[in-house]
């Protein structure tokens, strides 16, 4: 089997966007997952850091799972690594219980935080390791250690020992060592944690074309929600061992199920609302912080009851210099602190109920006609669609 | 950088070649020139004597009566050769029983976890506190015809001693009388050399992260695969450092093959007290011990860039 020969190359270049959005296979009720969690928990003493996981991998996806530090990701990892064994629930592979094999019989490889290389070995030799230990005839080792070297594009540095190399350099060895046995799952524990911010976008890309390239299938651990939404199909968002979310990072971003999900992904505003009335796709709130209360669309029915929460990206805020028309969604207050990011500013706005807001305007002119200033009374609006509701 | 500044690290830079001409070099001169001497019934019991009373000429007339021909009763001699090759081979076999015996040591040893592999450490060292001569001596006691061993051999029942002495006399042996023989000496070494071996075994097993083993495993490895893939590649410089510190000083070892050896082990050590302080043969000595130091230089000089090494790959 050779996933790299079909699908994602045309001519030599890659067209990931249009690969992924055409790649669903989740919302396919006949296909079958890769990889199968089926309740899976593990516990460490008295900590509980995986608790009754249900996940699906698709064969072909970039999955990412991310979450603070502590919640779990990494055992969640060397779960199907196999360097741990679940507690309760099984771990699948297509058709095959894993769940009792060690890690040395999987068809998995971790590239490991740290890499992991072999210090007394080349990097031809790390790459070749696991070709040696699958006793591949000697020529196709050789071949396969060339192509992995060149495309991680560390040609020239075959005969160098990893303390000769480069953080990054490194970063790429122990890819190519992991991706080299051509494994049916790669994972990746925060592989680009150690680069600097530039390398760390170009690895990125690097990533998700290799990835397309040799067709298969990738799970990453990170911390950095960016990197989530750049790399995956999906995303898992785990909390305290669970996850409690999996979709597209369209879906996480847009449409978090929970206030957790949704501040840990991006910043965004949260206010505290009751449903009053329902129309056609919109719901009418009141909340402590706008005067004249919310108006949300909302596909789904709510039910008419407090404790619930509006969730708005501070780049869906409006601000306004000049008071606009009263209404719902609207806030007044005036700006505290702003925070100049280049392409971004963000501004902090404290509402008359005494709350902080956060509203971001992108700096698409060089010099604005009317800068907004410290204590400037400003006012803030969102469109009805801008706002996600939450009950949890 | 100021003057003064630069003066204190020439002076740090200076200091190991001033301790190794104060304490290597310069008895090894000394040596060299009682080797080059002749016997002579005197005190001290060798000439020529430097006489600095007689200037330039002294100094010429000294020099002039300096000569090679103790190397050549030397190298005349079978018995020299023999102690020479018989120390080697000495030496080499008890540092393959040291490695055998010393490696599962030092990796049991770290796979202990940490507060019982602090108190095995002291363990491995704890032997240092009592002499040297005291704990060979006591290798008598064991090893003797009447000793604690064939004591406890006995105890376990005279049966089975019987059974090995009629075995041992089969093949041309003594019944079990293992003191004044080669595999006493063998004991004896490697008793006393095992932590010289143990210790830089541990070092390097110590240092290594078991993350690599899990990435052995995720590529494909079986534990004793890891083992031989990964680990002991990896502590190849370790298993270098002790076998060279074993083995030198075993080479030139006298106490033990002294004490355990009896008359029949030969072994350099042994000659050189001899020549030394039974023969009065000073010259003789100094030229065994000579040759000595310069066969030993090539493995002196393979242990320290094994060291160098180390130390840079430690970084
Ligand atoms: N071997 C272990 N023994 C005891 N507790 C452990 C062990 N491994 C993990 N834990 C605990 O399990 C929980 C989850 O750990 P895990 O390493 O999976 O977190 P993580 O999400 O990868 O965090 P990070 O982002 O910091 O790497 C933590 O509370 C951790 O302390
Ligand atoms: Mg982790």
């Amino acid at each position: 089997m050779d996933p790299g020969a079909d699908g994602a190359v045309t001519d030599g270049r890659l067209n990931i966007g249009a690969i992924r959005s055409s790649f669903a296979p989740w919302e396919d009720p006949a296909a079958e997952p890769l990889v199968r969690f089926e309740k899976v928990t593990k516990r460490f003493g008295s900590v509980t850091a995986v608790n009754a996981v249900d996940l699906a991998i698709y064969e072909r996806e970039f999955f990412a799972l991310l979450g603070p530090s502590g919640c779990g990701k990494t055992t969640l990892m060397r779960l199907l690594a196999g360097f741990e064994t679940p507690d309760e629930g099984r771990v699948w592979l297509g058709d095959n219980d894993l769940s009792d094999d060690p890690p040395h019989r999987r068809p998995v490889h971790l590239m490991f935080q740290s890499y992991a290389l072999f210090p007394h070995l080349t990097v031809e030799q790390n790459v070749a390791f696991g070709l040696k230990q699958q006793k591949l005839p000697k020529g196709e080792i050789a071949d396969r250690v060339a192509e992995m070297v060149a495309l991680v594009r560390l040609e020239g540095m075959e005969r160098r020992r990893p303390d000769q190399l480069s953080g990054g350099q490194r970063q790429r060895v122990a890819l190519a060592r992991a991706l080299a046995p051509r494994p049916q799952v790669l994972l990746l524990d925060e592989p680009l944690a150690a680069l600097d911010r530039k390398l760390r976008e170009e690895t990125q890309f690097e990533l998700m074309a290799i990835q397309q390239r040799l067709g298969m299938t990738f799970m990453i651990v990170t911390h950095d929600q960016d990197e989530a939404m750049v790399l995956a199909d999906r995303i898992a968002v785990m909390q305290a061992g669970e996850i409690v979310q999996v979709g597209r990072p369209t879906e996480i971003y847009e449409a978090p199920v929970s206030r957790y999900v949704a501040d840990f992904i991006g910043d965004v505003n949260l206010f505290e609302a009751a449903a009053v009335s329902a129309e056609e796709g919109e719901t009418r709130f009141a909340g402590p912080d706008s005067p004249g209360g919310y108006l949300a669309s909302t596909d789904e029915g709510v039910v008419l009851d407090g404790g619930l929460y509006l969730a708005v990206r501070p780049e869906k805020m409006v601000m306004h210099l000049d008071p606009p028309p009263e209404g719902p969604n609207r806030l007044a207050g005036k700006v505290l602190d702003i925070g100049y990011l280049g392409d971004w500013t963000t501004y902090v706005v404290g509402l008359e109920s005494g709350r902080t807001v956060r509203a971001a305007r992108a700096n698409s002119a060089r010099l604005v006609e009317r800068p907004v200033g410290w204590d400037d009374p400003v006012w803030l609006t969102f469109a009805p669609d801008a706002a996600v509701v939450l009950t949890r | 950088m100021s003057a003064q500044h630069r003066d204190r690290s020439r002076a740090a830079a200076i200091a190991p070649f001033l301790w190794l001409g104060l304490f290597f070099l310069f008895p090894f001169l000394l040596v060299l020139r009682l080797s080059l001497s002749d016997i002579a019934l005197a005190v001290p019991p060798y000439a020529p004597q430097l006489d600095l009373s007689a200037g330039v000429d002294g100094v010429r007339e000294f020099l002039a009566a300096l000569d090679f021909e103790t190397y050549g009763r030397l190298g005349g001699d079978r018995l020299y050769l023999a102690a020479y090759l018989s120390s080697m081979r000495i030496a080499a076999i008890s540092t393959g029983i040291l490695l055998l015996i010393g490696y599962p040591i030092a990796y049991a040893m770290v796979r202990c976890p940490p507060a019982a592999r602090r108190a095995l450490v002291l363990a491995v060292i704890l032997p240092f506190w009592t002499s040297f001569l005291i704990r060979i001596y006591a290798w008598i006691a064991i090893l003797k015809p009447a000793g604690l061993l064939n004591a406890a051999l006995g105890a376990v029942g005279v049966a089975p001693l019987n059974l090995l002495n009629a075995a041992l006399g089969a093949v041309g042996l003594a019944p079990l009388n293992l003191l004044n023989t080669e595999a006493a000496v063998h004991i004896g070494l490697v008793y006393a050399y095992l932590p010289f071996m143990v210790l830089p075994l541990y070092a390097v097993l110590e240092r290594q992260p078991a993350e690599l083993l899990e990435a052995a495993a995720d590529l494909g490895c079986t534990p004793v695969q890891a083992f031989w893939r990964v680990t002991f590649p990896m502590s190849l410089p370790g298993v270098a450092a002790g076998a060279l510190l074993c083995f030198i000083p075993m080479v030139g070892e006298f106490v033990v093959p002294d004490l355990l050896g009896g008359s029949q082990t030969l072994m350099l050590g042994k000659v050189i007290w001899t020549e030394f302080f039974a023969n009065r043969d000073w010259p003789t000595a100094s030229a065994v011990a000579v040759a000595l130091i310069v066969t030993l230089i090539v493995p002196l000089t393979l242990f320290q860039r094994q060291q160098q090494r180390l130390l840079e790959g430690g970084r």
